[in-house]
């Protein structure tokens, strides 16, 4: 789960991590009382939505004045920002963030990740702040240092100081630089987080080491132990028909084809998209209803599907260990007469009670396609949706 | 032969008393698997499907002998319940719970350094070996006793190749379900030189998916030591970047886990790919033909 930067920088505030003041506003009446309030000789507005790229398309303004600042709230709130993470179709801007301008001397770059090959929390830290991270590791890999933390002890001082000095951050400041980053590990790891990023850090001419951006992104396997985290969700952000298989506990993500899939099992669901796609088809989601699916879950997964106008057909490929073939016939019949199902329906159906579901499904007078194995079933919605 | 369990291994259930639990205990008995114990705080002295519960792990191992524990605990409480196991010096834990936090993971690992426990998993299907022993959720009936070891990070993708193999003749050792998760206990490499020094498996099914790095390593190790033909297979060649594909660790970021850079390690290791998961089985064929195991792989 994401959350916006002025919602990470309270958190980084809580834990001691210097970042400039802000106010959030929803109104360009808002903007001008946070900027009243924060009484600052510039002011940025900078757009709030979960994406990075924002500064260059246009989303962080300068403003010298208030009347400025109102100029430049009416414009961005409402705009449609696209940068390089938001895709074409860019984000609508909902929130403003106004903040205290900053007098930047230089910009750096520092992350906490967790680091699969090592099962690691891993500091990183760059002097080449500001730039995409990505770019920094593909073509100047020596300017970029990690520190591998060990749990039982956590980020420790000689490590944070090793960074510090690293990065070249100058002499006079590794002291609130360490501070800085100890902060930053004790926030990732007591909300658990996995991914904090700040990009840029940067010291300022009155000798401050601050946090000028913040992209936080968390477990969402943790979230039960945070409720203070899941109140920061923004539904706005997140695609309507993935918060809705979200409440039944179905993993569904959005995608750009006409096929809509349903499948037991992540790794099954990813397999079919790909051979969806080997047969010259394009999936419409992943969605996997899990391991303990209910009727009433297969249901709702099949509403869900079918809520998406790009679908022109649905390929069901389940592969039964602890789910039933009887109860997943038994949703989709209930789910394609409840919505009146208007598009071809392909269901391959293997494993647990397979004789059972498919006579149910052959005796339920809808107009169901058969299909003997993935590959079959794949080449015959392919084929129907044309 | 097979690996990691066999029909003497003496099993005990984690959690024994919830629902899921129970059903797969059923399962597994029936299948012939030595289910010796059960454990959940606070039912101790009782018993369920003629199994006996105990209040702690120590306590089951003591009185029963267990020597491989399965945990079905609810996400919250998994990563103390592994960490009871290896407590427990148990042979082997295989944890079948699902969405435990990554952060406990990261302190799981670190506390089971120089113990002696193997994890497998979490967030998998568990291990079974043909004929002999089940642990976890799969479906038992599609096993087949035989010559090829299969390992894989996805549970259902396990089954569609171990269906596939048994469809066409070709019978299994042991298959290991590692699990989808980033930060898990046994991982490919673990498996495949376990696979490697087993006499009785002559081939390896390897199925492998979107994000981390786990595919190259495995692929560098097999070209470096493997003496036997592995076959291979990546799901999610379809996904798109930067979207969690179900599994906390299939997602592609930062230009890194992409089906393609695993696919090429993989064809570069001199490994036989399957294009599409349909054809894993024919894939293991053609591969085991070449190399003049088709007979012997042959088990039906």
């Amino acid at each position: 789960m994401n959350i916006h930067e002025y919602q990470g920088k309270q958190l980084l505030r809580q834990y001691g991590v210097a970042v400039p003041n802000g106010i959030v506003a929803f109104s360009p009446e808002e903007a001008v009382k946070a900027a009243k309030e924060l009484g600052a000789a510039v002011t940025v507005v900078k757009a709030q939505i979960h994406a990075g790229g924002r500064g260059k398309a246009g989303g962080v303004k300068i403003a010298k004045n208030l009347d400025e600042v109102r100029e430049y709230a009416k414009e961005l709130i409402g705009k449609v920002l696209v940068t390089h993470q938001t895709g074409p179709e860019g984000k609508e801007v909902k929130r403003i963030y106004i903040e205290e301008g900053s007098d930047i001397q230089k910009e750096y770059y520092i992350g906490l990740v967790l680091d699969r090959a090592t099962s690691r929390v891993t500091l990183m830290g760059s002097e080449e702040g500001g730039m995409d991270i990505e770019e920094v590791a593909a073509n100047t890999p020596e300017r970029l240092f990690y520190e591998e933390i060990d749990p039982v002890v956590g980020l420790t001082g000689f490590q944070a100081r090793r960074m510090a000095f690293n990065m070249n951050i100058p002499a006079k400041l590794v002291n609130k630089a360490v501070k800085f980053m100890l902060g930053l590990y004790k926030v990732y790891v007591e909300k658990d987080a996995a991914i904090v990023e700040i990009n840029p850090l940067v010291v300022t001419g009155d000798d401050q080491v601050i946090a000028l951006d913040a992209k936080f992104n968390f477990d969402a396997n943790a979230l039960y132990r945070h409720p203070e985290i899941m109140e920061m969700r923004d539904y706005d952000e997140e695609d309507a028909k993935e918060i809705e298989a979200s409440k039944y506990d179905l993993s569904y993500i959005s995608l750009d084809g006409n096929i809509g899939c349903m499948v037991n099992g992540a790794g099954l669901a990813m397999a079919t998209m790909d051979t969806i796609s080997y047969y010259g088809g394009s999936p419409a989601n992943f969605l996997d209803v899990g391991g303990g699916a209910t009727a009433e879950k297969v249901t709702e997964a099949f509403k869900i599907i079918l809520s998406d106008k790009n679908v022109k057909g649905i390929f069901v490929n389940i592969f039964g260990g602890i789910m039933k073939c009887d109860v997943i016939a038994e949703g989709v019949i209930i789910a394609a007469k409840e919505v009146g199902l208007q598009v071809p329906l392909v269901v391959r159906l293997e494993g647990t009670n397979v004789d059972l579901g498919k006579k149910m499904l052959n005796e339920s007078g809808l107009n169901i396609i058969a299909a003997d194995s993935m590959a079959d079933g794949a080449q015959k919605i392919v084929k129907l949706v044309g | 032969m097979s690996v990691y369990i066999n029909k003497d291994t003496k099993v005990l259930v984690q959690g024994i008393t919830g629902s899921t639990a129970l059903f797969h205990t059923k399962q597994m008995i029936e299948y012939g698997t030595k289910i010796v114990a059960g454990v959940t705080p606070g039912k101790g002295g009782t018993e369920v499907e003629g199994v006996p519960v105990f209040n702690t792990v120590e306590e089951a191992v003591k009185a029963t002998g267990a020597n491989v524990s399965v945990i079905y605990v609810p996400a919250p409480f998994a990563a103390d319940a592994i960490l009871e196991a290896v407590d427990a010096e148990l042979d082997m834990a295989i944890c079948i719970t699902e969405h435990i936090p990554v952060l406990d993971m990261v302190n799981v690992r670190r506390y089971m350094e120089g113990k002696k426990t193997r994890l497998v998993g979490p967030n998998c299907p568990g291990v079974i070996t043909a004929d002999e022993c089940k642990i976890g959720i799969m479906p038992g009936y599609i096993h087949t006793k035989g010559h090829v070891g299969v390992v894989s990070r996805s549970g259902t993708l396990t089954y569609e190749a171990v269906h596939q193999l048994t469809q066409e003749g070709i019978g299994q050792t042991t298959a290991v379900g590692i699990g989808g998760d980033p930060v898990n206990g046994t991982n490919f490499i673990d498996v495949l030189k376990a696979f490697n020094e087993d006499e009785d498996t002559y081939a390896v099914v390897m199925i492998g998916e979107i994000g981390g790095t786990a595919e190259e390593e495995a692929a560098e190790w097999i070209k470096a030591n493997m003496k036997k033909p592995v076959v291979g297979f990546i799901g999610g060649q379809t996904a798109p970047p930067g979207k969690r594909m179900g599994h906390a660790g299939a997602i592609i970021s930062g230009g890194q886990g992409t089906a393609e850079g695993k696919i090429s390690a993989m064809k570069d290791a001199g490994m036989k790919v399957a294009a599409t998961p349909s054809v894993i089985g024919e894939t293991l064929i053609e591969a085991i033909k070449e190399a003049g195991l088709y007979d012997a792989c042959k088990t039906h």
